[in-house]
């Protein structure tokens, strides 16, 4: 990293390399360098003798197909979809709702309900899970007297397989909503109010001017929320392992990937870790979110910047 | 106008909900928490018994030590290294530069929890299992993208002139790093407030690599705490409210400046 300096004029410049070296050094030490060693890993396998030989895709492929890896990886896969469009389907928009009421200066109180709706993020997952366990708990009845409410009938929601998932789905929904609303509510803001006025003028009325120009402007926004919306998801891990364990109880409905790659690589009650099993889950999982991050930056950059180009 | 504030409200109450019923109910008695947990405790209903099992039998203020040793250890460590690295980023053109920018971006994106089959045996083979040392750096290096990008955009903003009249008064490149860091305190303070919490909230690293009861966190003791004592209400009820309320505070102290971090990240 050196400048392109003739010898003789400048000396060489140290200090750059001296600022730079400790974040790369660090960077490069513990976040690409595993990252790169991990895939590498997951190209080999333990031969019975017991030594570490090159495999090539052969994990991938047990993954995805042998018996004893492949319906848990397939169920892993599957509750992570559903995870995801739970959160894209109920969180980015409630966030987009609640951004849009608190974009409005005739609203008093602002900054406050802002600053309390955001709390549940800030809390651990590891509460967050407990508390709703707590709630969602058949002996305290919490949740049972709220549903009565609405004449549902209270159940063992998290002890369900056919419930467990959505409703964790929806826990997570409930501690996160506060990160999409940030973002939205930052966007709406930042939209000139002469904007606003024109379209007011033009005749626009308040669904029109709301659809039309609001949410069009923000659109650059709405792709960051479904990327980090992607990502997150994808990467899940703590809260079904405090609330469900690592064995994503009930009968691993609510297994998703991340519990999949903890259980793969560290083992779990009757299963052996399989290190180089595990760094195949996490190959998949980075195959995955790749892919989703490249959808981003090439198709959405493309239509927002052709847009833009449009204006 | 109304129906907007009823919205919020309703909103407002469904997000803290939980957690004031939580509260309310570790401080009372095994029978009030069945019986009326709507109510705060009353005289004859407060209780400690849940307290007091969780003080007992698990060491809550070590794991505060630990999670405050590695939280404030990652957030120095970021701060020197990404403040160092934004600098000659925005300051310096040399060959590389861009490239260097972006591969240092990269780690923004991708989630690092993916290499952690080979964090654990780097982490082994450099003899730091079961140590603070260990989350440090993990947490530093999942920090720096974002505090590096960020902070490296706010020195650009910089004026020159400042930094040249040092220089021509023969100030060396470090003095004049020094000096640039008050002029972007506002970005500094909200990225690391932005780490702050994800740090201290994390389950996986401490899980994976410091398991040891010496070197628990806070999320990772009230976790393991939670699964020994599940049918204890009182205890449970207790070390949830034990575990979220410097949280809380510190969430309160910063909030400003962890929304003024979110936002601005949005804007770009």
């Amino acid at each position: 990293m050196a400048a392109k300096t003739k010898p003789r004029r400048k000396p060489f410049p140290t200090h750059i390399l001296v600022f730079l070296a400790p974040a790369v050094i660090i960077y490069t030490l513990f976040m690409i360098y595993p990252l790169i060693d991990s895939l590498r890993f997951s190209l080999y396998t333990t031969n019975p003798g017991g030594q570490i030989v090159f495999n090539g895709l052969g994990n991938y492929v047990r993954l995805l197909t042998e018996e004893t890896f492949a319906p848990r990886f397939w169920g892993a896969l599957r509750n992570n979809v559903v995870f995801f469009c739970i959160h894209m389907l109920v969180q980015n928009p409630i966030g987009l709702l609640l951004a849009a009421l608190l974009s409005s200066r005739f609203v008093r109180g602002r900054a406050v309900y802002r600053t309390l709706i955001f709390t549940p993020t800030v809390l651990s997952v590891v509460l967050v899970g407990f508390i709703w366990r707590l709630i969602l708990s058949p002996l305290w009845g919490i949740a049972g007297d709220f549903l009565r409410i609405f004449g549902i009938k209270n159940q063992p929601w998290l002890g369900l397989t056919s419930t467990a998932l959505p409703v964790l789905s929806l826990v997570s929904v409930w501690q996160y909503v506060g990160i999409p609303m940030m973002l939205f509510l930052a966007a709406l803001i930042s939209i000139p109010d002469d904007l606003i006025e024109a379209a007011r003028v033009d005749g626009a009325t308040g669904w029109g001017v709301f659809w039309r120009i609001r949410f069009a402007l923000i659109l650059p926004t709405v792709g960051i929320v479904g990327v980090l919306t992607f990502v997150g998801n994808f990467n899940a891990f703590d809260l079904v392992y405090t609330t469900q364990s690592a064995l994503a109880s009930p009968d691993f409905a609510t297994d998703l990937l991340g519990t999949l790659f903890y259980r793969t690589f560290f083992g779990f009650q009757l299963q052996l870790g399989n290190p180089t099993m595990g760094a195949t889950v996490a190959g998949v999982m980075f195959l995955i979110i790749l892919t989703g991050v490249l959808i981003y930056l090439i198709g959405w950059q493309r239509r927002i910047l052709a847009m833009e180009i449009q204006l | 106008m109304v129906g907007i504030h009823a919205v919020l409200v309703g909103y407002t109450v469904l997000a803290l909900f939980p957690v004031v019923l939580i509260v309310i109910n570790s401080f009372k008695s095994r029978q009030a928490i069945f019986a009326s947990p709507y109510i705060p405790p009353t005289a004859s209903t407060f209780d400690l018994v849940g307290y007091r099992t969780v003080l007992d039998r698990a060491s809550f203020p070590h794991y505060f030590l630990n999670s405050t040793v590695v939280t404030v250890g990652a957030l120095l460590l970021i701060f020197i290294a990404g403040t160092m690295a934004a600098f000659a980023l925005a300051e310096y053109r040399f060959r590389g530069n861009a490239l260097l920018g972006l591969y240092l971006a990269l780690g923004i994106m991708i989630p690092i929890r993916l290499g952690t089959v080979s964090i654990l045996r780097l982490v082994v083979a450099l003899g730091l299992t079961n140590t603070l040392t260990a989350l440090i750096l993990v947490y530093t290096a999942m920090g720096l993208p974002l505090a590096v990008f960020v902070l490296s955009q706010f020195m650009r903003q910089i004026p020159n002139e400042l930094k040249d009249a040092a220089r021509v008064d023969g100030a060396s490149e470090y003095r004049i790093y020094w000096m640039v860091l008050p002029l972007i305190r506002p970005a500094l303070g909200t990225v690391l407030v932005f780490n702050m919490l994800p740090i201290w909230n994390d389950l996986w690293f401490p899980l994976i690599l410091a398991p040891s009861e010496e070197t628990k966190t806070v999320t990772l003791g009230a976790q393991t705490f939670l699964g020994q004592f599940v049918t204890d209400w009182n205890a449970v009820l207790s070390s949830l409210a034990l575990a979220a309320i410097p949280v809380i505070i510190l969430y309160i102290l910063f909030s400003r400046q962890l929304i003024r971090g979110l936002t601005a990240g949005a804007i770009k």
